[in-house]
């Protein structure tokens, strides 16, 4: 058992350096470091351009592979991604900024998890009543929903209830309010009010999702025959299927996290943006903006372990709910 | 007794909305007595099953429920589900077919069984509820139940599951045990020893039974009263005895009839009953059957006749208006089923020619995967292990044994015409290992198959002509040649030629393994193929299927490799039998020779599992109970690999069993026929239970 | 939906079967249309697209030019949709933008289920070593999100016409389905249909074409249609970041982009665009699920 995990890890380690040597190698081909440079008034010199590309690493004189090479062996001798174009260590710089991005993450998608497997199991369960029409065509609109409107449109009812009940409820634009000062739990509140938004943005859309899958694969084990068994014995149905039909129909969804979560993070990363959060999402933004060969990669390296971590996760879940899969 | 436990009156199922209603089960009404063993009987479609799960109340919602079904003097159709439960598992249980399914795969054995007992009694211990879980394990027979209780269900056999369904039904000593089908899914060997343990959890509980099947044979030795529904009603219903020996109903003869019997004579061609039942969803004015019956005449299309008592006999009764006729003999009832005449054999030539299939000593081994996440190599399964054959030109070979003994692997590795892992193979004398990828293409017009389930192997999506011509695209034959031969074919397997543009979902059981056969044979092949090609069949059209494999065999000079479990069906088809046990062929040789003297004593056990369709000969006839379950194939086994079930071994004094455990027996020649076993030459044992 | 009820198929197999309609396809369709929002998804789609592209015809102004009267109007006289700080008519510039990103939807989407079908049916059915290649290419394909990927190569496809960014969409939009498609042709390789039709000497790929890719069709079809809405979300998130459609097009998204800083001060420029693409992919979205339903007896149908 704890062998098969081992192999899982180290397949996902495969895919991570791969995917990561791939996605330096496109960042260094798409991104032109130099264009930051050209057009200026008044011009600067070739020599000065081409010491400060080569002290990033990123000179396109010299040829890819040892460009690859270099970042590798850097990164593996002294931890480091390399400095970014604004002269800032990319290590330190995804550090400041991984908080930010993990804490909506985390949050999203735990509260997203919980909420939208109650919510398919209770439509799966009352099947073409009322709650579970109601549940479905909501998270239909909120899947036909792109994330960013989802924030936005937030944004539009929060300052109209801000307006109406003329007060701050609801503080969205940043992580925190600038200058503002107080003890700690002043602080505290602050940071928790201005996640608030975010948090139901990135929520919603999860428990949507979610609800979906869970509603769909509760279907699927309703009918299975050892709910009837569970009857026989002397179970209500809704007793047989909380206690059998929730505990299998849980088995997929361990899964379908680690196939999520790469929309979960993407949904995270634009809801970052969308309220102006200074998170990964900006970073790799503004790294493709400014040309930051460094600072992308940096970021496609945190990207991957993320997918790592959360494929490692699904497999321990699915050991732990499915005891045919352990050995 | 004034009130039977259980009576079922005037019981009407229907599913569906107004569109299209299925009416499932159309006024059933019968009694279960305290105590007594009542048999239903009926094929897919009768609503066997969902009269019964009608009782426990756990059809679906859609269904809509009339009539009535008094418990113990309790309506049970007015109770709702929280009261049902009640009653539910305390009073009466159920056992369900599939013993994989039936089980929650999540918890272990032991919490399922704890579970049903800590619902009728909150006041149970947790220690006392285990240790009564493994007591139940040890009375289904389940070894180690200490151990076992805490198994998942995947880490049991299906024997084993069935086992465990049994205890978790008679866990709190209920007075009614439905069993639906519950030996379906199982091998007959593993069959018998759960007949034998719902025997035993019928005596310690004293409980009444209702066991629903469509194999008449089980019913035969077990139940005290059989009820045989059709199409949603039941049509006859008599103590054992009679209706086996005196059926009055034309459907109950023709089902008896149409049974490969294994105590009638081999030669005997079978009674067909040809047709199929009605839709549930537009029956016929009048009598369901009489489409199907061949003693039908108008007054049968009229109104469809009640459920009567028949003269002279003491609690049968019986859905048919000519019913008196029948039991007062003046409407025989061969006569209404007569015996089909024999189709004139091509002479082959049988001593000259060479075999047109042999095999010599092939293996097959499959490296053993663990886990469905995480797959690693945990051994090697020996799923072919040094078989030989051969089959003449126009003769059968039955391919007999459990599943997991390697039959399938054996046709299949047969069928790839490559060379073999081990071992040869060679088609009309030619060794598949030398073909070119051409000439294999060219050999496979000589050897066609045909498979076991007939919707699962023709493609829904494509007409009866293009499944059937599929063969001959291979060969880019012209597409006139194509519709001709198709139409020839269907012909040849008696269909109409102009289904050949209808669908596979538009035909029967029955009728799409002709088809099926029917592509088999449209490249003229000379070897035929056929895994268990009426085993997903009802009883009642088997019969047809057969022969019609006869009768082409006889005016095609086919040979035949004949795969199958159900023995039956083997002995009445083959020339030749091999007995397949672990990969390997146990015994091998003429078929007469082989059924009426089986010399291995794992043929000897699986002659006597199969249940014979009669009461008396099931009652008096000694058996053979096989030990426990096919050992798992990962085991590394010396000496004989039967031994751990051999009925034979148990008996033997020590220094024979010492061989028995040292030294794998060889195949050789005794009594004209090759064995694997080492006290096949002695007079048989007295191995009777 | 099925008239018979799911549960009880397996002991009414034969009445099941024998009541399905004649023609499989046709029985699809028709199972789709029995509910109701199959109707309503379709209407809806044909209705919007229609409106986007016979809408403009018929609308008072155009996208482009401003009207001087009216600077940053809100909906209601001739501006149904209200006017930008420049005088433009939002209304036509809402259906500019949808034409472009139903376009992109209609072929991205089903462009990505064709890999999806061709690459899950080869793996599945061959196996070994291609299968496992195909694999783990998904696999790596998965490591980093779609949009992260298409935000890393956008510096190439800015440069490209739209064109470009619809094939992209589709390169990294196949591999869920495909792994699906993948799992289905290896079950179907093992069903008895396919075995005999290897035994009869049909060659591999005349497999994959006559039994493979029409018994997962229905498959396709559901993934295609879902595939059209994803397909147009995905470019509009891409586009109101900045890395889709260029100027001088225009699609939803960079409408959208174009008037989120005014969201919380003139709500209807960025809420009846929204509308708009919400309601587009909604469409889809509902037609798919009633295509699932209809195709997989045991999704919908009223079982307990």
């Amino acid at each position: 058992m704890a062998g098969f995990l081992l192999k899982r890890l180290l397949n996902y380690l495969a895919l991570t350096s791969v995917a990561t040597v791939l996605g330096y190698l496109l960042v260094s081909s798409t991104l032109d470091p130099i264009a930051r440079f050209l057009g200026r008034n008044p011009p600067i010199p070739q020599a000065s351009i081409d010491t400060t590309l080569s002290r990033l690493g990123v000179n396109p004189d010299t040829p890819l592979l040892a460009r690859l090479g270099n970042w590798i062996v850097n990164l593996v001798t002294t931890g480091s991604l390399g400095t970014s174009t604004r002269g800032t260590e990319v290590t330190a710089d995804i550090f400041a900024r991984s908080g930010t991005s993990l804490r909506l993450l985390i949050i999203g998608t735990i509260l997203g998890a919980i909420i939208g497997i109650a919510i398919g199991v209770w439509g799966a369960v009352r099947q073409y009543k009322a709650p579970d029409q109601i549940t479905t065509y909501a998270s239909f609109v909120v899947l036909a929903t792109p994330v960013f409107v989802l924030a936005v449109l937030l944004m539009i009812t929060a300052t109209a209830i801000n307006r109406t009940t003329d007060s701050q409820i609801f503080n969205f634009t940043g992580e925190y309010t600038p200058g503002l000062s107080g003890g700690f739990f002043t602080l505290l509140g602050d940071r928790i009010v201005h996640l608030l938004l975010p948090t139901i943005s990135l929520t919603v859309f999860a428990v949507a999702s979610y609800s979906r899958y869970q509603r769909s694969a509760m279907l699927d084990v309703m009918s299975a025959d050892y709910i009837r068994t569970a009857r026989s014995k002397g179970r209500t149905r809704g007793s047989a299927m909380i206690r059998h039909g929730v505990r299998v129909a849980l088995i997929p969804m361990s899964t379908f996290f680690a196939y999520s979560f790469g929309l979960v993070l993407t949904g995270a990363s634009v809801t970052e943006l969308a309220f102006s959060w200074h998170g990964m999402g900006e970073y790799l933004i503004t790294s493709i903006r400014n040309n930051d060969i460094n600072a992308a990669a940096g970021t496609i390296l945190f990207t991957s372990i993320l997918v790592l971590i959360s494929g490692t996760l699904a497999d321990f879940l699915y050991a732990a709910l499915d005891p045919r899969v352990r050995v | 007794m004034t009130e039977p436990l259980l009576r079922v009156d005037d019981l009407h199922v229907t599913f569906g909305g107004q569109s299209q209603q299925v009416h499932a089960v159309r006024g059933v009404s019968y009694e279960v007595n305290r105590g007594e063993f009542l048999g239903i009987v009926g094929e897919s479609g009768s609503g066997k099953s969902v009269s019964s799960t009608a009782v426990m109340g756990l059809l679906p919602s859609s269904a809509k429920v009339t009539g009535s079904i008094r418990y113990d003097g309790r309506e049970l159709l007015d109770l709702d589900d929280k009261q049902l439960s009640r009653i539910r598992g305390s009073e009466i249980a159920m056992i369900f077919q599939d013993p994989l399914s039936a089980l929650t795969p999540v918890y272990t054995i032991g919490q399922q069984i704890i579970e049903g007992l800590k619902l009728h009694d909150r006041s149970i211990s947790n220690q006392a509820a285990r240790a009564r879980a493994v007591e139940l394990l040890g009375v289904v027979g389940i070894p180690n139940p200490q151990r076992r209780v805490d198994s998942f269900p995947h880490e049991f056999s299906g024997g084993m599951r069935q086992r465990a369904m049994i205890a978790i039904a008679i866990a709190n000593d209920p007075k009614l045990i439905i069993a639906d089908e519950p030996t379906t899914a199982l091998d007959v060997t593993i069959q018998a020893q759960i007949l034998e343990v719902l025997q035993k959890a019928k005596e310690i509980t004293g409980a009444a039974v209702v066991l629903i099947t469509h194999d008449l044979g089980v019913v035969a030795g077990n139940a005290d009263r059989v009820a045989v529904m059709y199409a949603g009603r039941i049509v006859e219903q008599a103590p054992v005895d009679q209706l086996f020996a005196a059926p009055a109903m034309p459907y109950t003869i023709g089902l008896l009839r149409s049974m490969p019997n294994m105590a009638a004579p081999r030669e005997e061609r079978l009674v067909p009953l040809e047709g199929r039942p009605p839709l549930l969803t537009q029956l016929p004015k009048g009598c369901p059957f009489a489409d199907r019956c061949p003693a039908a005449f108008a007054a049968c299309r009229g109104e469809e006749p009640a459920l009567l008592p028949v003269a002279g006999d003491d609690g049968h009764v019986a859905a048919c208006i000519r019913a008196e006729e029948i039991a007062a003999g003046r409407l025989r009832r061969p006569d209404i089923f007569p015996r089909p005449e024999e189709v004139e054999a091509v002479p082959v030539a049988r001593v000259d020619s060479a075999p047109v299939v042999e095999l010599r000593d092939v293996k097959r081994t499959f490296p053993v995967m663990k886990g469905t996440v995480f797959r690693r190599r945990i051994g090697t399964v020996k799923a072919v292990d040094g078989v030989s054959f051969s089959i003449g030109r126009g003769t059968t070979l039955g391919l007999v044994g459990e599943s997991g003994s390697g039959k399938t692997t054996t046709i299949l590795e047969l069928m790839e015409l490559a060379k073999a892992q081990h071992g040869s193979i060679s088609i009309n004398g030619v060794d598949t290992a030398t073909l070119s990828q051409a000439d294999r293409r060219k050999l496979r017009s000589e050897i066609q198959i045909v498979f076991q389930d007939p919707m699962a192997s023709l493609d829904p999506r494509m007409s009866i002509q293009d499944i059937i011509a599929e063969p001959l695209t291979v060969t880019g034959a012209p597409k006139d040649e194509q519709v001709r031969k198709v139409a020839r074919m269907l012909e040849l397997v008696g269909l109409e030629p102009s289904f050949a543009n209808r669908y596979p979902h538009q035909f029967s059981g029955g009728q799409r393994q002709r088809i099926g056969i029917a592509r088999a044979l449209i490249v003229e092949p000379k070897i035929l193929v056929l895994d268990e090609p009426v085993s997903a069949l009802d009883v009642s059209v088997q019969a047809g299927v057969l022969n019609l494999l006869e009768d082409l065999k006889a005016r095609l000079g086919l040979s035949y490799l004949f795969v199958a479990h159900d023995l039956a069906v083997v002995r009445h088809i083959a020339d030749d039998v091999a007995v397949m046990y672990l990969g390997r062929i146990v015994e091998y040789g003429p078929a007469d020779l082989i059924f009426s003297d089986p010399r291995h004593p794992y043929t000897q056990a699986l002659f006597s599992a199969v249940p014979v369709p009669d009461p008396q000969v099931e009652r008096t006839r000694s058996r053979v109970l096989l030990q426990g379950d096919l050992p798992s194939p990962l085991d590394e086994i010396t000496g004989c690999p039967f031994r751990s079930r051999c009925p034979l071994y148990k008996l033997l004094p020590e220094d024979r069993q010492r061989r028995c455990a040292e030294e794998d027996p060889a195949a050789r020649t005794v009594h004209d026929r090759e064995v694997r076993c080492h006290w096949a030459e002695e007079e048989r044992f007295d191995v009777a239970v | 939906m099925s008239s018979i009820d799911p549960t009880t198929t397996t002991i009414e197999t034969e009445a099941d079967s024998a009541s399905a309609p004649p023609d499989v396809r046709h029985g699809v369709l028709r199972r789709t249309f029995r509910a109701k929002r199959a109707w309503i998804g379709a209407i809806a789609l044909a209705l919007i697209t229609l409106w986007a592209f016979v809408g403009p015809l018929l609308a008072p102004y155009n996208a482009t030019d401003s009207d001087v009267l009216a600077f940053g109007a809100a909906p209601g006289g001739g501006h149904w949709f209200g006017t930008n700080d420049i005088g433009q008519d939002v209304y036509a510039q809402t259906l500019v933008g949808l034409q472009k990103s139903i376009i992109i939807g209609l072929i991205a989407g089903p462009l990505a289920t064709l890999i999806a079908g061709f690459v899950g049916a080869i793996a599945g059915y061959f196996g070994g070593v291609a299968d496992r290649v195909i694999v783990w290419v998904i696999d790596l394909l998965l490591v980093i999100p779609s949009f992260f990927i298409l935000v890393l190569v956008s510096p190439i496809f800015k440069q490209l016409s739209w064109v470009a960014l619809v094939v992209l969409i589709s390169v990294f939009s196949w591999m869920i389905m495909a792994r699906v498609v993948r799992g289905q042709t290896m079950s179907l390789r093992e069903r008895d249909f396919v075995k005999a039709a290897r035994y009869m000497g049909v060659k591999p790929l005349t497999i994959i074409r006559r039994h493979i890719i029409p018994n997962v069709a229905s498959l396709l079809i559901i993934d295609a249609t879902l595939g059209v809405g994803a397909a147009i979300i995905f470019e509009s998130t891409l586009s109101y970041f900045g890395f889709g459609i260029q100027v001088p097009d225009v699609s939803l998204g960079s409408l959208l982009a174009s008037y989120s800083n005014a969201a919380v001060t003139r709500p209807w420029l960025f809420a009846l665009p929204a509308a708009t693409l919400i309601a587009t992919v909604l469409a889809t979205s509902l037609l798919g699920d009633a295509f699932r339903d209809a195709i997989d007896p045991t999704s919908g149908a009223n079982r307990d």
